[in-house]
């Protein structure tokens, strides 16, 4: 399943709340964008809560945002960056998708 | 406070100069707080009054170095904050912890700032006549 | 609103401001500079050049007070006070320069 998470980490519990229900097995992939792309920054708070699930859960995020925000030489390794028509492509390969609002 | 009996260089108070803090806690996109307060302080800055802006929470990702808005088709307004100090706004703050959480330190900012402690900040807050939140 | 000039369209706003920045150029700022009833002389341009300039590097109009120290600071104080703006902009130097300069409607200007 792919979740999306468009929310600061920082002032709302989405990313939170995903990662908690998320990491507890299956086949994930977990999409960040618009303020979500904040919780990849390295050595933030947020950033250690992704880093923590990056073994069992793929974590993508969209670089339109990633560059509006000026984050994108504050990533943590191991994103997969991804464009509009690659943000498609995830949601064609994967079976249901949620955004967690 | 005691701001009633001080500050007025005229009979009918129009001189009165207060000090009023921009408290902004949002990050710059994802909603219109950010472009919005920026407006409203560039505004009042036409009404010479003792300005500061404090940035604190999401509101640090405002002063980021590097923003990029080309593929996300919305103007990318940080360099306005470099315009301020043309306003006369030459108070910018921004409070340590929330740097730290999110990984940032004063390089990363695109204009000079004064890095404040929750201590300071709070004596900073407690000074001022109006303080306005976005 | 439209003004349209040897066969091309430029699109203005219900205040005759360009909506579209990167549509300017000097063949309809002399057009909206005449709707402003002012006589474009190299004065006028290097006050419109600036101001554009200032556009570019701040992403805002200048409000009139700022950009009169800003002018003076670059072009000297014979230049950066009111009565020389306002005689080559009678009608406000920051409002009808920008609309001239193809930029938006200063920022704090009720």
């Amino acid at each position: 399943m792919l979740h999306i998470v468009n929310k600061s980490p920082f002032e709302n519990t989405a990313l939170a709340s995903c990662l908690r229900v998320a990491s507890k097995g299956g086949d994930n992939a977990l999409l960040l964008i618009e303020d979500g792309v904040y919780a990849i920054t390295k050595n933030s708070d947020a950033g250690k809560a992704v880093q923590a699930v990056m073994g069992g859960i793929k974590v993508y995020a969209l670089m339109p945002d990633v560059e509006a925000r000026g984050m994108q030489d504050r990533v943590l390794e191991g994103i997969s960056m991804v464009d509009y028509a690659g943000f498609v492509d995830l949601v064609i390969e994967h079976n249901n998708v949620q955004s967690w609002l | 406070m005691s701001e009633a009996a001080g500050d007025f260089d005229d009979e009918d108070g129009s001189g009165t100069i207060k000090k009023f803090m921009f408290l902004n806690r949002k990050a710059p996109y994802g909603t219109v707080y950010a472009l919005e307060g920026l407006e409203v302080v560039l505004i009042t800055a036409a009404f010479d009054q003792d300005v500061s802006m404090v940035f604190m929470d999401d509101g640090v990702y405002q002063l980021v170095k590097g923003q990029n808005t080309k593929a996300i088709a919305m103007k990318n307004f940080s360099p306005t904050y470099r315009a301020l100090d043309g306003y006369d706004i030459e108070k910018l703050y921004v409070e340590r912890d929330s740097l730290e959480m999110r990984g940032l330190s004063e390089d990363d900012l695109l204009v000079p700032v004064e890095v404040l402690s929750s201590a300071e900040m709070q004596v900073l807050m407690s000074d001022q006549d109006v303080v306005i939140a976005f | 609103m439209a003004i349209e000039i040897n066969g091309k369209t430029y699109d203005t706003d219900e205040e005759g401001y360009l909506t579209d920045l990167s549509q300017w150029d000097e063949d309809v700022a002399k057009v909206l500079a005449a709707e402003e009833k002012v006589e474009m002389t190299d004065n006028h341009w290097e006050v419109i050049n600036f101001l554009r300039e200032y556009y570019n590097e701040f992403q805002i109009a200048p409000a009139v007070r700022v950009l009169t120290k800003a002018i003076g600071k670059k072009l000297g104080p014979d230049k950066g006070n009111n009565k020389y703006l306002y005689e080559l902009f009678p009608y406000g130097p920051a409002k009808q320069a920008c609309k001239i300069g193809g930029l938006p409607k200063p920022t704090g200007c009720i």
